[in-house]
């Protein structure tokens, strides 16, 4: 890399990060207002019908290994998951949680562990988080038979997944059960869009942890995409008006 | 507070703070590589070893991985759960090919070419089939323009890849319009989700950064 390509980088981020702490010190009295995302109200009720019902809530976090650029969506899901076992710890059924990285497993393992000890459980079951294979059809393999097996009937596929995420939601439709579905794969999004009950489409996988928890940082992380977004937006307006003019 | 909460605070503190160094470090790392000589940078250096670290731990994450695999079903076969049988075959599998790998770890490629890979083709088979049925399904489950938009293009895409029986290419579908939906629409809505993801990337690791998303030793 270039020394004023890494430079320009560090710009990007510095400026972002400033923004985002900015924004969280100015915003951290004021109620959030969000977007309407309705999967993620309608994941809400699905949690709450799975404490009130007693069957397990399901979490599968892709492939996505953490020292490898994918992480970041694993990670959202990650936080989702958090946020989730803490609402569902009135349940006496954990979530399971299924993944096909070894080190997203045992961040998964840690998580339970954490609701567990926070909801004061007596017991935490270290086989609720599960490394189900470490190829994409082994990890879909076996991930089906949690799915179809034990009793779920709320699934939120959330990380990085490829085509081998319509099996996965197959099997969810066989149960008649809930699935909320998002990647950062483009590939999987084509596929969860023709295949899931309710799908994320693009950037909407990251906000899932705001939605969740409104933490002041979370929702200031949302407002910095929206920035940045617009921000992109109009540098790709003036590049082509620019490149039109020189044209002429 | 008591001594085990005492504890389990300065645990959390340290391992954000460790994390927090860290991801600053390697992200330093990347945008000053080099010095101005042209040679590799301190923070490089800082940046390589923390990756080494992390190729490390991962290793040894797949051993506790596969640990944890053989423990979910021993317990499935323990209490005899549903599917318990499969459960039976996997740990034997596993064993077999842990031996194998250590009596004749040259031929461990022969039995990974011959066993998994048919198996995983014949679910990348499968797949087409299901997604065939998932799009028919998708009108069942959202009835509107975006999905008859979405099963129109795809009809479009098929017609203009596979040539018909006899027909051979659709004038018009085959050199037109499949160009223009692949080349063009196509692209440009991948890059905005492209755009999209990598701002949710960028915002996600910065949170982490600031210890706001701490997906280590979670019982803060």
């Amino acid at each position: 890399m270039s020394p004023w390509l890494g430079l320009a980088g560090f710009g990007v981020v510095f400026f972002s990060a400033a923004l985002m702490l900015g924004l969280s010190l100015l915003r951290r009295k004021k109620s959030p207002v969000f977007r309407d995302i309705p999967a993620f109200t309608r994941l809400r009720q699905a949690v709450e019908l799975v404490v009130e019902d007693g069957s397990h809530l399901h979490v599968s976090l892709g492939r996505g290994a953490l020292t490898t650029p994918q992480s970041a969506s694993a990670l959202a899901g990650l936080a989702l998951l958090r946020q989730l076992a803490n609402l569902a710890s009135a349940s006496d059924q954990p979530p399971i949680v299924t993944s096909g990285d070894a080190t997203l497993a045992i961040l998964s393992q840690d998580t339970l562990l954490a609701a567990a000890i926070i909801s004061e459980r007596a017991t935490y079951d270290s086989t609720a988080g599960r490394l189900t294979g470490l190829t994409p059809f082994s990890y879909a393999a076996g991930a089906i038979p949690v799915i179809r097996d034990e009793n779920v009937t709320a699934n939120i596929l959330m990380g990085n997944f490829g085509a081998e995420v319509a099996l996965l939601n197959e099997a969810i439709e066989r149960e008649n059960a809930f699935v909320l579905a998002g990647s950062d794969n483009l590939t999987a999004q084509a596929v969860i869009y023709s295949s899931a009950q309710e799908p994320l489409i693009g950037e909407e996988i990251y906000a899932a942890g705001a939605y969740f928890e409104s933490g002041p940082l979370h929702i200031a992380s949302l407002t910095v995409q929206d920035i940045l977004r617009w921000l992109i937006i109009m540098a790709i307006l003036v590049g082509t008006l620019l490149t039109l003019a020189g044209g002429l | 507070m008591n001594r085990t909460g005492l504890l389990a605070k300065v645990i959390t503190i340290t391992s954000t703070a460790i994390a927090i160094a860290s991801g600053v470090l390697v992200l330093a790392g990347y945008f000053f590589a080099q010095k101005a000589d042209g040679q590799s940078s301190l923070l490089t250096d800082i940046h390589l070893t923390l990756l080494n670290w992390a190729i490390i731990l991962a290793g040894f994450a797949i051993i506790i991985g596969i640990l944890n695999l053989f423990q979910v079903h021993l317990k499935k076969i323990q209490n005899k759960q549903k599917g318990s049988a499969y459960s039976l075959l996997l740990i034997i599998s596993l064993v077999f090919m842990f031996l194998f790998g250590l009596i004749r770890p040259s031929q461990m490629g022969v039995v990974f070419n011959t066993i998994q890979l048919p198996v995983e083709a014949s679910l990348m088979a499968l797949l087409a089939v299901t997604l065939t049925y998932a799009s028919i399904r998708l009108l069942r489950h959202r009835l509107n323009l975006l999905s008859v938009i979405f099963l129109v293009t795809s009809l479009l895409m098929l017609l203009g890849t596979a040539p018909l029986p006899l027909l051979g290419d659709i004038p018009g579908i085959s050199d037109w319009v499949r160009p223009f939906i692949a080349q063009v629409i196509a692209v440009a809505g991948a890059r905005g989700i492209l755009l999209g993801v990598a701002l949710g990337t960028l915002t996600t690791g910065l949170r982490i950064i600031f210890g706001a998303d701490h997906p280590y030793r979670g019982n803060k």
